[in-house]
């Protein structure tokens, strides 16, 4: 069957390019439908009980998508006529921006108090205001002291002010109106900035957020690919020494990653910030399934085979391998299905998917193009590298108890230190100091407030039960206790607003500055207040239709993921015991990450055990050896043992990015295992022991295993270097695992094969191979 | 010969825009007078007292239903009197709001609170935000004054199968929380029977539409029903007038502070 199929390719070569290349695109058409979603819901399962609350939350109050500008005069005050004029102007000006739906800032501050009878409301900073030393005294008392602005709106030292804009984002085209709203945000700061460059200006919020994300997955897409590409040029210029070479695996490669970009596009998928990385995935690991391929078509031709006999040859000696890579490659990135992050679930589908089409190109069109396509090969002897190999592995195999031990001493000494890891998910440190947003963050959590939030819901159960002295009372404490929480900074809170106008109802009379205790009173204070109130300052942002539910909006500190569910807990059982009656939620963006890794985390540990054995299955059943396969279990996990202890060491933070790098590099870590392993126990069923087996296995595959794993090691590296943390985490510590992988098959597997692997092999004589006698001195070597 | 060109051109140009800056006019022009005819054919009821229910939803479909009764007295030559009084909820039973609305200047406001047992005046430019919570604003239910607005005809067309004119109003004042409105006035009885209002980024904010047109006193036309959808925010409300009655004897001092504690 086999060898039909490879006749049918070698008989009609131009067939099949054909054939290859209307699939390649066909398929690549659909990349037209691929589109960016720069959104940080796409981290979340529809079925996430944080989001499941948060929208919840955003369907009974109004939505709260916001962008903040935050303003800092570089002398340091706000309270000049200068800045509060320019705080004025921009709080007018926000009202254009796309979407927006409602501008919050000192200046538009609804400001109440009272004259004899009368209660008036007026802007805090009205559009008719001179500023004279006097307006701005009473600014600034009001700003300091208004629990609503201050730590918000304004900071504690009057250095910083923030605008809050608030935009209600259609469903449909989510991310392009985020977008829209982001360029008009962002070229009105620069008009100001120009103008105002004793100001520094900053933006913050929701949209800034989801702003970066997008643009971190596009600078990744923009400068990793290209990068990617020029890599594998000059690693293959190096390793294949054929410009013909170069070109035939980059259009394997290239075509496997269009091929799969289109499919994606037609079955409904798109870009996020982990998908965008897929091309690198399937660049990096593809190259390998060529390397093979062109190595061994190249060993056959220098071994005085015409073109056409060496492809073949190749094709035969290959198919097996590259399947059994390919599909072990394609099992470690189709488990990560198993974790709770929708766009790391496509990450892994989709590579996956370019993977398997990587290894079916390199096994038709690369040998079709081969065979109609000019490649030369000069003849050249190899002899000095595979003496290296070899004098590498007796110098193994002499050492092997002083190795193996050391290595075995690693092994514990990582295992301790993987306990130096602690999950952290926090959505602002996943982008670089460099990043603007990160910049935004750090400013404001070292001047103002910190960017993270919390959006707590409190149902009364009753229609008007807001105003019930009952649950009036406990809004008062809960909010009193809030502000004593050292991570909270600011809160929103009714509480606020009712003690004050209880206050201005009595002629301002300091002394009922409280808690109105007459549930009449309270809802016709609220119905006094909201008729004064102008278009978007309204209440329903944080009471709902019927006045039964309030929401209090959280300011908190950046904290790690395990602080803010720690934070969360305690508000918890604040109100399990103080207000068992009500029902309560909490939930807000930082706390959707700060659950997801631990939960991605655990998933991921539990798919373990399933991952290791379907691959451990897949060795077993393609070597046919219970035991080789067994031992294989070895390099194949300590890998990642090691490297998750020396990331304790170097790093201790896991993010969701990390929980993939288990599985991933398990699938690609186990192909070094199969090739060497495979060379290894050809030997042995030859008849030779396991010393000369070892031997064979390092002068055969050797070399390639290190190219291979060099590749691998750089184009994860690479991906190391992206400025946003998730992408960055996960391929600094891919490449390190590969690295150590290609370790431990040096060092560690012929240790354990010399220790383990003894007996004879049965079937060594009647092989019908046997007659081929292995010579060490002219191997193949696939280099 | 270029030069010919670039005269024919010039001409023309200024012709056209001669000509649109007259048809601007003559549409300001009949604009106006179609507002003058729509003031009109709303005159000369007196007074009125009504009962409503309001009917608010919001996106995720959730309602919630107030009651109140309006007293209103027309005035001739600035904004009518009214007084509002809350019936449900419960906890706001007996408040009672009074205004004074005027053409251009702020409308004098003063609000009843029983659980305070006083009468406070609410000193305040505000008038675009929500009536109690609804997607109803302030300016949206105070009476249509001339003055208020400046006005641009701009087309003749159908509505649901009805002759309307379709004149856009762009309100005066700087705290109306709109840029402009399009008003759809039937050309049987001048009233409106749609209005989009836009917002202050001139982007559509709601939709207001008014159904069940009913003849009083054999010449005055008023809508039971007016559904607002907010188009942005996808809530909405209905505010049914379940009785009116006009002419019912209502005096100017039933419209003082005196009369807000009387109200019932």
């Amino acid at each position: 069957m086999d060898d039909l199929w490879h006749r049918r390719i070698l008989n009609y070569p131009k067939t099949w390019i054909v054939i290859c290349l209307i699939f390649i695109a066909t398929a690549a058409i659909g990349a037209g439908n691929l589109y960016f979603r720069g959104d940080y819901q796409i981290f979340f399962d529809d079925t996430n009980t944080q989001l499941y609350e948060y929208q919840k939350i955003e369907s009974i109050f109004n939505k709260s998508d916001l962008i903040s500008i935050v303003m800092a005069p570089k002398q340091g005050d706000i309270f000049t006529p200068q800045t509060l004029g320019l705080i004025r102007e921009l709080t007018e000006q926000a009202w254009q921006v796309p979407y927006s739906s409602r501008v919050d800032s000192i200046a538009n501050y609804q400001h109440t108090f009272a004259e004899q009878d009368d209660l008036i409301v007026l802007d805090l900073i009205p559009p008719e205001l001179t500023f004279t030393a006097n307006d701005i005294a009473d600014v600034k008392q009001v700003a300091l002291s208004e629990p609503a602005l201050r730590q918000s709106l304004v900071s504690d030292s009057g250095k910083v002010a923030v605008i809050n804009i608030t935009v209600q984002l259609p469903e449909a085209d989510n991310t392009e109106k985020m977008v829209e709203v982001k360029d008009y945000v962002n070229s009105l700061v620069a008009s100001y900035q120009a103008n105002h460059p004793d100001i520094e200006f900053h933006q913050a919020g929701i949209v800034a957020m989801n702003y970066a994300f997008m643009l971190s997955s596009q600078d990744d897409f923009a400068t990793l690919v290209p990068a990617m590409l020029l890599l594998v040029m000059i690693f293959l210029g190096i390793a294949l020494r054929s410009i013909a070479a170069v070109a035939y695996t980059l259009i394997i490669i290239i075509g496997a990653v269009l091929a799969t970009l289109g499919l994606a596009g037609w079955f409904g998928f798109f870009l996020s910030t982990p998908t965008v990385n897929v091309p690198t995935m399937i660049l990096t690991i593809a190259v390998a399934d060529c390397v093979h391929m062109l190595a061994s078509v190249r060993h056959h031709m220098r071994q005085g085979q015409t073109k056409q006999q060496a492809i073949a040859k190749s094709l035969e000696q290959n198919w097996l391998p590259i399947t059994i890579t390919s599909i072990t490659t394609a099992l470690g990135f189709i488990l990560m299905n198993s974790l709770d992050v929708p766009v790391i679930r496509d990450l892994g589908n989709l590579s996956a998917l370019g993977v398997l089409l990587a290894g079916l190109l390199s096994l038709t069109m690369l040998p079709a193009m081969l065979s109609v396509l000019p490649f030369k090969v000069k003849p050249k002897s190899n002899t000095h590298n595979t003496d290296r190999y070899d004098r590498f592995a007796l110098w193994v195999i002499n050492h092997n108890k002083v190795l193996g031990i050391s290595a075995l001493l690693v092994v514990i000494g990582s295992a301790f230190s993987i306990t130096q890891n602690q999950i952290n998910d926090e959505a602002v440190k996943y982008f670089s100091t460099q990043n603007e947003f990160r910049q935004a963050a750090d400013f404001m959590a070292e001047n103002i407030s910190g960017m993270s939030s919390l959006s707590v819901a409190i149902d009364s159960g009753n229609e008007q039960g807001v105003s019930s002295p009952e649950f009036v009372t406990m809004l008062g404490k809960a909010t009193d206790w809030m502000r004593e929480q050292p991570e909270i900074h600011h809160v929103q809170s009714l509480a606020d607003t009712l003690k004050r106008l209880n206050k201005n109802m009595h002629g301002d009379d300091p002394q009922y500055y409280a808690l109105p205790q007459d549930q009449a009173l309270s809802a016709q204070y609220l119905l006094l207040y909201e008729m004064s109130l102008p278009y978007g300052l309204d209440l329903n942002n944080q009471l709902n239709l019927d006045k039964s539910s309030l929401k209090l909006q959280l300011t908190i500190d950046n904290l790690g993921s395990k602080e803010m569910v720690e934070l969360e807990s305690r508000l918890r059982v604040w109100f399990e015991h103080n207000a068992p009656q009500y029902s309560v939620m909490i939930s807000s963006p930082t706390l959707m990450f700060a659950h997801i890794g631990e939960r991605n985390m655990q998933s991921m540990l539990q798919s373990l055990p399933m991952a290791l054995l379907l691959i451990s299955v897949l060795l077993v059943f393609s070597l046919r050896s219970l035991r080789l396969g067994l031992i294989s279990l070895i390099p194949n996990m300590i890998p990642a043992v090691i490297g998750f202890g020396i990331w304790g060491l170097y790093s201790g933070e896991i993010n969701l990015g990390l929980s993939v790098v288990v599985t991933l590099t398990l699938g690609i870590v186990v192909d070094d295992t199969v090739h060497f392993l495979s060379k290894y126990q050809r030997a042995r069923k030859l008849g030779q022991d396991a010393q000369q087996a070892i031997r064979y296995a390092f002068i055969t595959v050797g070399r390639a295993l290190v190219v291979t794993s060099a590749v691998l090691v750089a184009g994860f590296a690479l991906l190391g270097t992206s400025d946003f943390r998730l992408n960055s985490d996960m391929g600094q510590l891919s490449a390190l695992v590969i690295f150590i992988a290609l370790i431990v098959d040096f060092i560690l597997l012929p240790c354990v094969l010399l220790w383990f692997d003894k007996q004879q092999y049965a079937q060594a004589k009647n092989t019908n191979e046997a007659h081929l006698a292995i010579d060490t001195n002219t191997p193949q070597t696939n280099s | 010969m270029k030069m010919v060109i670039k005269r024919t051109l010039t001409a023309s140009f200024v012709t056209l825009s001669l000509i649109s800056a007259f048809s601007v006019l003559a549409d300001q022009g009949k604009g106006l007078e179609l507002a003058k005819l729509r003031k009109q054919a709303d005159s000369g009821w007196q007074d009125s007292q009504a009962t409503l229910t309001m009917e608010l939803k919001n996106a995720a479909g959730d309602t919630s239903l107030r009651k109140l009764r309006i007293k209103s007295l027309e005035v001739n030559n600035d904004g009518d009197k009214g007084l509002t009084i809350f019936d449900t909820p419960r906890d706001v039973k007996g408040t009672a709001f009074l205004n004074h609305s005027h053409a251009v200047k702020p409308d004098d406001q003063w609000l009843y609170l029983p659980a305070l047992k006083r009468v406070k005046r609410i000193a305040s430019r505000n008038k675009s935000g929500p009536f109690m919570g609804s997607e109803f604003a302030y300016e949206d239910l105070s009476s249509f004054e001339l003055e208020k607005y400046t006005f641009n005809f701009i087309e003749e067309t159908t509505l649901d199968g009805q002759s309307v004119y379709l004149v856009e109003q762009v309100p005066v004042d700087r705290y109306s929380g709109y840029t402009k409105q399009r008003v759809w006035l039937a050309k049987s009885h001048y009233q409106p029977l749609k209005v989009e209002f836009y917002d202050r980024k001139n982007a559509l904010l709601k939709t207001l539409e008014l159904k069940g047109y009913q003849k009083y006193l054999d010449k005055i036309w008023r809508a039971n029903t007016l559904v607002m959808n907010n188009v942005q925010t996808q809530k909405a409300t209905t505010l049914t007038t379940t009785k009116l009655v006009f002419k019912t004897g209502l005096q100017v001092n039933d419209f003082n502070k005196a009369s807000l504690k009387r109200a019932r």
